[in-house]
């Protein structure tokens, strides 16, 4: 569950205010809005990537207004998937859980776990350079998801994706959310996308979150 | 505009009309050739001056130049004091230019433009002020005091010191180019995956930046290398003490030994073609290119 409560926020030159939202526990919400209109801002508020002027943010049942990102328990997949260029995928897949301290062999079963699940298991030692763009979506889904976090946060996942490619990610992401139950806050442009994947739609719009998005 | 466009090409290729006269294909083509061939022999000018220059060097001096240079003491002492003041300053420049690099990058802060005009003070400053203000900085209080227990002007230290300030420079604006290549965004995952921002800039970002650090290396030792001004004023000029490659080159000629200056020169370009190499195989030639 995600709550966000009056929140305020500065980006440049335009600004958020005293935003309300609330994304159910297990729900996948897909939130719209034209380009500029602050959807990126708002998934990095909930991440902790940028300050709040005011208001709270709460992930589960704790507050997390003040806590770093890497306490948040929110895993992000950004729009090119921010690959780390000199990792391999068994890298990325390990990447959190190294740097959480999980023991060696459970980091190994985690890995194993969800390479076999993301179709990831056959091309484990190869870096992002070798990859097409839907095994780097999934690599990004993967990393984000290894340890376990309440929460991922989607910034158009699929926008650099092909048609075939996009079918293909958006099944893994409906397959991520059945074996997980995880909460998912979408933000994409594409409506068919968000028809397809979300179960609640929001659209960002003058500043405010309003319900239903009308056809784009 | 769009009917006047339209006219006027109308005009054009009208043989009757007062416009132009379009050239013919022929014509064309010899007036592009014309073009280029101009281009060509102004940049060409400078090409073959460079290129003259070297190979003035490679045919002036024999094998016996180069073989009496190397068998000289003090030539072989500039060698070794070149080879470990360089390598000293690149580590100098590099443990300087990465933090500054990333933060110039990473973080805005008040008075950032003015950090960055200071930042390329030693690149416009001439060589030999460098030199003398840091002459001048030794002669104050505490940089005295300072000298009673670790003497640093006219001393191997100063030598460093002096390279320093002029390759650190190139060094900071190579890996600045090099930290902005890199997105923010991979580091705001890490973030998410549990790093500090420390563990972040060590996971993620300098390992992205290994060819940026590798071109700042060699840059910084190439311009150390090469380095003559502050170390003639700072340093001064003494055989077997302070004395660097550049300052054996005008040491020889000074006592009027032209084959023995053109034979350290050459060792000096065959350093310069071995870094040029370098950089072009790690393939960063934007960073090297934005930076100079």
């Amino acid at each position: 569950m995600i709550t966000l409560q009056q929140v305020t926020l500065h980006a440049g030159t335009f600004s958020l205010r005293e935003i309300d939202l609330h994304v159910a526990a297990g729900s996948h919400t897909v939130l719209m809005g034209r380009t500029g209109a602050g959807k990126t801002s708002l998934l990095e508020a909930v991440c902790g990537l940028r300050r709040i002027s005011s208001g709270r943010i709460r992930i589960g049942d704790r507050d997390v207004t003040e806590e770093s990102p890497a306490a948040r328990g929110v895993g992000l997949v950004p729009q090119d998937g921010a690959l780390f260029q000199h990792l391999t995928v068994r890298e990325h897949l390990a990447f959190a859980l190294v740097v959480r301290r999980w023991e060696q062999s459970r980091a190994e079963a985690r890995v194993v776990e969800l390479a076999g699940w993301l179709g990831l298991t056959g091309i484990l030692d190869r870096r992002p350079a070798g990859l097409s763009g839907g095994e780097a979506q999934r690599v990004a889904l993967g990393r984000a998801l290894a340890s376990h976090p309440k929460v991922l946060c989607l910034d158009e996942p699929l926008s650099a994706l092909d048609d075939e490619t996009r079918t293909e990610v958006c099944d893994v992401l409906a397959e991520i959310r059945r074996r997980t139950g995880i909460t998912i806050l979408h933000i994409t442009h594409n409506r068919n996308e968000a028809e397809r994947l979300g179960d609640r739609i929001l659209l960002l719009r003058n500043g405010r979150i309003e319900n239903d998005a009308p056809s784009a | 505009m769009e009917g006047a466009g339209v006219q006027s090409l109308s005009m054009a290729s009208d043989p009757q009309s007062d416009g132009a006269p379009i050239l013919t294909a022929a014509q064309q083509r010899r007036s592009d050739r014309v073009f280029l061939l101009c281009l060509a022999i102004l940049g060409g000018t400078y090409v073959l001056l460079l290129l003259a220059t070297v190979l003035a060097d490679v045919f002036y001096t024999t094998p016996g130049h180069l073989w009496r240079a190397l068998q000289s003491p003090e030539i072989r002492h500039a060698i070794r004091l070149s080879l470990l003041s360089c390598s000293l300053t690149t580590l100098l420049s590099l443990w300087v230019a990465v933090p500054i690099g990333y933060l110039m990058t990473r973080i805005r802060f008040r008075g950032q433009s003015v950090v960055d005009a200071v930042l390329d003070i030693p690149i416009v400053l001439p060589p030999l002020v460098i030199g003398l203000s840091l002459l001048i900085l030794f002669q104050t209080a505490p940089l005295r005091a300072l000298e009673r227990v670790f003497p640093v002007t006219y001393a191997v230290p100063s030598i460093i010191l002096a390279q320093f300030m002029v390759a650190c420079a190139f060094a900071v604006r190579t890996m600045r180019a090099t930290f902005e290549q890199i997105s923010p965004r991979c580091e705001q995952v890490a973030l998410t995956l549990g790093c500090t921002r420390s563990q972040a800039f060590w996971m993620v970002v300098l390992p992205s930046a290994r060819k940026g650090l590798l071109t700042a290396a060699t840059l910084a030792w190439a311009r150390a290398l090469g380095e003559f001004g502050p170390i003639l004023v700072f340093s001064g000029a003494t055989r077997m003490k302070t004395e660097v490659l550049p300052t054996t080159v005008y040491l020889e000629l000074s006592i009027g030994n032209l084959e023995g200056a053109v034979a350290v020169s050459l060792l000096m370009v065959a350093a310069a073609v071995v870094v040029l190499v370098l950089i072009r195989t790690w393939g960063v030639e934007q960073p090297l290119n934005r930076s100079l």
